[in-house]
C-alpha cells in the first residue's frame, strides 16, 4: 500500500514537472558545428547562449544539436526535436542541403522552421510545405545581383564559374548564370569541385585557358580557399570574386596573401565599424557584435553567427504575438507562431531589416548586402 | 586542351598519385601481414599534418596527450597479460616504450618551444609523436582479435576509423590548416615548370618505396614480415612472433601515413577528416593490386591520380564518381581471372 502511494506521488511529481516544462517555449536547433561547414556552424552555436532567455514573460529553452554538416543527421535531429522534445520552433540547419531536406520534416510536424542557410530555394516558392519555412540569411540571388552590379561597374565582360558540387554551388550557378545572361555578361566556364577535394588543378586550368575577365568561386568556409590558391599559383591575373559563404576569419587565415584583392558581397555586420552612422543596420549590427565579442573575445565575430542572432530577432517579434493565441507546446501555438513570423515587419537584425509577407519568407532587401574587398588581410567595405 | 595543360594535369596527377601509392603500399602491407583492411590509414595522414601545424604554431599538439593515453592503455593491457601468464621479464622494456617515452616527449614539448626550430626537426618530432601510435593501435584494437575473420577485423577497422576521426576533431578542432612549403618556388624541367613541393612529394615517395623494397628483401625484419604474409602458421612455427610482425607492420603504416600527411600539408588544406578520402583512393589502388601486389598497387595509385586529375578537367562535377567507378571493372576482371579463395584461416 505504502509503495503504491509512493508510486502515485512519484507519478504526480513527474507529471508536474512535465507540465512545468511544457509551459516553457522550446526552440530546437540543429546546426553544423562539425564537418566541412564547421566554420559556419561554430559561431552560430556560440550565438545561441546570447539570445534572450525569456520572451513575452516565458522562459525559452534552446536545445542545440550538431548535425556534422550531414543531411541524414540533420533530418534525424529534426525528427527527434519535433517528436521527442516537442519543440515549438525548429531552427536550422547551417547549410543548404540540410535545410532543404528538413523542409519535409517541419511541414509534416506542422512546426515553423527558421533556416540559417543561404539558398533561396529553401523558402521560394512559398508552397504548402514552405508555408512553415522561414530563413534569415540573404538569398544567393540578392548576393548574385550585388556581385553582377560590381562586375559591370568594373567593366567585366566574361566570367568563369567554379563552385561546390552540391546544392550550394548548384544554387549559385542557377542564380548567377540566369542573371548574368540577362545583364549581358558572358559565362565562359562552369566547373565543380568537392568540399573535401585536395586538388582543383584540372578545373582551374580549364577556367584559366578560357581567359575570363573575372572568376567567381561559389564555395563556403575555408574549402573555398583552395581554388583561389590554385588560381594564383597558375598566374591568373583577373578579378576574383567569392560569395558571402567565406566571410569569416578562418578563411582569411587559410587563404593568406593569395586572397588579397578578392571581392565578395556580405551582410553589413561584417564591416559594422565601417558602416556610415546613418546606415539602417548600424545600430542592430553593433548590438550583435558587442554581445558576441563580449562573450568570445575581440575580433571573433563572423557573419554566420549573426544569422543565428537574427533568428532571435524574429522570435522576439513573433512569440509575444503568438502567445496571445495559444500556450507553448500546443499546435495552436505553433500555427500562431508561423502566422506571427509571416507578419514580422521592420525588425532590425544584424544583417538587415526584416519585412516578412505571405510570399516572402526572408524579408530582407538590398540594404542587407554590401560589397567588400580583402585588403591587407582585412575586410574593407566598397563604396 | 593543349600540350601544356596536359603536362600540368599529368604533373598534378602524378603528385597525388605518389601519395595514393604510399597509402596503397601501407594498406597492402597491413592486409598481407595481419589480414586487417586498415581503413584508419587515412587518419594518420591528417594526424601527421595537423600535429606539424600545431608544432609550427607553437601549440602543444593534442596528439601527444593521445599518445600518453594510448600508452597507458597498452601498459594496462600488457600488465594484465603478464599477470595472467606470470611472465614479467618483458615488462621493463614495455614500460619504457609506453610510459616513459610519451612522458619524455610531453616533457620535451612543455619545456622547449618548438616554434623557431628548423623544419626538419619539427617534422622529426611530429613523426616521433604519431608513428608509435601505430603499434599501440595494433596492440589495443587488433591483437586481441588476431585470429578473427577478415570481416570481423574489417568491422573493427570501421570502429577504429570512427573513433580516430572523432578524436581528431576533439584534438585539432574543426578548422583546416596548411603548413609552409619545404622549399618555395618552382623548378624548370625543360618546358615544364613544377612546383618544388610536388617534386618533394614525388621524390620522398620514391625514396620510401625504394627503402621499403630494400627492407623487405635485405633485412631479417622484412623477411619476417614477408614470411608472416605468406603463411602465418608456418612463420610462427619458424619462430617468428606474429604479434611482433603485426606491430611492425602497423608501425610502418603509421610512418607512411604521417609522412604522406606532412608531404601534402603545404599543397592543400588539411582538415581533421581529410585523411579518409585520401585513404579511400589509396584503397582503390590497393584493390587494383588485389591487396597483394605492391608494384601493381603503386601503378594503380598512379592511374587513380591521373584519372582524377584529367577527369577534374573534363567533367569536374563527376570526378569522384569516375574515380570510384574505376573499382568496378577492376573487381570484375579480378574475380573472373582469379579463382575464389575461401577465407578459412
Amino acid at each position: 500500500m505504502k509503495s503504491t502511494i509512493r508510486m502515485i506521488a512519484g507519478l504526480v511529481a513527474v507529471l508536474g514537472t512535465s507540465i512545468a516544462v511544457a509551459q516553457d517555449i522550446k526552440v530546437g536547433v540543429t546546426l553544423s558545428a562539425t564537418g566541412p561547414a564547421a566554420s559556419l556552424g561554430i559561431p552560430e552555436r556560440n550565438t545561441f547562449p546570447l539570445l534572450p532567455q525569456t520572451i513575452g514573460g516565458k522562459k525559452v529553452n534552446y536545445i542545440v544539436l550538431d548535425d556534422a554538416s550531414d543531411t541524414t543527421t540533420a533530418v534525424r535531429n529534426s525528427r527527434k526535436l519535433i517528436s521527442e522534445d516537442k519543440v515549438d520552433v525548429l531552427v536550422g540547419s547551417t547549410i543548404t542541403p540540410n535545410s532543404l531536406a528538413m523542409i519535409d520534416v517541419a511541414a509534416e510536424g506542422e512546426t515553423p522552421m527558421i533556416s540559417m542557410a543561404a539558398s533561396s530555394r529553401i523558402v521560394d516558392p512559398v508552397d504548402a510545405k514552405r508555408r512553415w519555412v522561414f530563413k534569415t540569411p540573404q538569398n544567393d540571388q540578392q548576393m548574385a545581383l550585388v556581385i553582377l552590379g560590381h562586375m559591370l561597374g568594373q567593366g567585366v565582360k566574361t566570367v568563369g564559374f567554379i563552385g561546390f558540387a552540391d546544392a550550394y554551388g548548384e544554387g549559385w550557378w542557377t542564380q548567377f548564370s540566369n542573371l548574368a545572361e540577362a545583364r549581358g555578361v558572358k559565362i565562359v566556364g562552369n566547373e565543380r569541385y568537392q568540399r573535401a577535394d585536395t586538388s582543383v588543378t584540372g578545373q582551374v586550368l580549364k577556367l584559366v585557358s578560357a581567359k575570363p575577365d573575372a572568376i567567381l568561386i561559389a564555395g563556403s568556409g575555408t574549402p573555398a580557399a583552395l581554388p583561389q590558391k590554385t588560381l594564383k599559383e597558375r598566374g591568373y591575373a583577373g578579378k576574383i570574386y567569392q560569395t558571402h559563404g567565406v566571410a569569416n576569419n578562418d578563411f582569411l587565415r587559410v587563404c593568406g596573401k593569395d586572397c588579397e584583392g578578392t571581392y565578395l558581397p556580405a551582410g553589413p555586420v561584417l564591416v559594422t565599424e565601417q558602416l556610415p552612422n546613418d546606415h539602417p543596420v548600424k545600430k542592430s549590427a553593433t548590438a550583435y557584435v558587442t554581445a558576441y565579442e563580449g562573450a568570445q573575445g575581440k575580433g571573433s565575430v563572423s557573419t554566420f553567427g549573426a544569422h543565428a542572432w537574427d533568428v532571435g530577432v524574429l522570435l522576439q517579434r513573433a512569440i509575444p504575438v503568438a502567445l496571445k493565441k495559444g500556450q507553448p507546446g500546443t499546435k495552436e501555438f505553433r500555427v500562431a507562431l508561423r502566422d506571427a513570423l509571416e507578419g514580422v515587419k521592420n525588425a532590425p537584425g544584424a544583417h538587415g531589416i526584416f519585412n516578412m509577407s505571405a510570399t516572402d519568407h526572408l524579408g530582407l532587401d538590398q540594404r542587407a548586402a554590401v560589397m567588400i574587398q580583402i585588403v591587407d588581410g582585412k575586410w574593407v567595405m566598397q563604396k | 586542351m593543349n600540350f601544356d595543360i596536359a603536362l600540368l594535369l599529368a604533373q598534378d596527377g602524378i603528385t597525388n598519385g605518389a601519395i595514393y601509392a604510399l597509402l596503397a603500399l601501407a594498406l597492402v602491407l597491413a592486409f598481407s601481414v595481419t589480414r586487417v583492411i586498415f581503413i584508419p590509414q587515412g587518419e594518420f595522414v591528417a594526424y601527421g599534418a595537423l600535429t606539424l601545424v600545431a608544432l609550427q604554431a607553437g601549440r602543444l599538439p593534442g596528439t601527444v596527450v593521445l599518445l600518453m593515453i594510448a600508452g597507458g592503455l597498452v601498459t594496462l593491457a600488457e600488465l594484465i597479460t603478464a599477470w595472467r601468464k606470470r611472465r614479467w621479464q618483458r615488462v621493463p622494456s614495455m614500460l619504457a616504450l609506453n610510459i616513459v617515452y610519451p612522458l619524455a616527449l610531453f616533457g620535451l614539448l612543455m619545456l622547449v618551444p618548438m616554434q623557431g626550430w628548423p623544419m626538419a626537426a619539427q617534422v622529426a618530432l611530429a613523426l616521433a609523436i604519431i608513428v608509435p601510435m601505430g603499434p599501440m593501435l595494433y596492440r589495443l584494437a587488433y591483437q586481441p582479435l588476431a585470429e578473427a575473420s577478415v570481416l570481423m577485423l574489417l568491422i573493427v577497422s570501421v570502429a577504429v576509423h570512427v573513433v580516430m576521426v572523432g578524436l581528431g576533431l576533439l584534438v585539432f578542432g574543426a578548422e583546416g590548416a596548411r603548413t609552409p612549403a619545404f622549399s618555395d618556388g618552382t623548378v624548370a624541367l625543360g618546358t615544364l615548370t613544377a612546383s618544388a613541393q610536388s617534386l618533394w612529394v614525388i621524390g620522398c615517395s620514391l625514396l620510401l618505396i625504394v627503402a621499403f623494397s630494400v627492407l623487405f628483401d635485405r633485412t631479417v625484419y622484412g623477411k619476417a614480415l614477408r614470411a608472416t604474409a605468406i603463411n602465418r602458421l608456418g612463420a610462427r612455427l619458424m619462430g617468428i612472433p606474429t604479434e611482433f610482425a603485426g606491430k611492425l607492420s602497423f608501425f610502418l603504416c603509421a610512418l607512411i601515413g604521417a609522412v604522406s600527411g606532412i608531404l601534402i600539408a603545404p599543397i592543400t588544406t588539411i582538415y581533421y577528416d581529410t585523411g579518409f578520402l585520401i585513404g579511400l583512393k589509396g584503397f582503390v589502388a590497393a584493390i587494383i593490386g588485389g591487396l597483394a601486389s605492391y608494384p601493381i598497387a603503386a601503378l594503380g595509385a598512379l592511374l587513380v591520380g591521373l584519372i582524377e586529375s584529367f577527369s577534374s578537367f573534363w567533367a569536374s562535377a563527376y570526378k569522384e564518381v569516375i574515380v570510384f567507378t574505376l573499382i568496378i571493372p577492376v573487381l570484375l576482371w579480378r574475380s573472373l581471372r582469379t579463382h575464389h579463395v575461401e577465407d578459412d584461416e
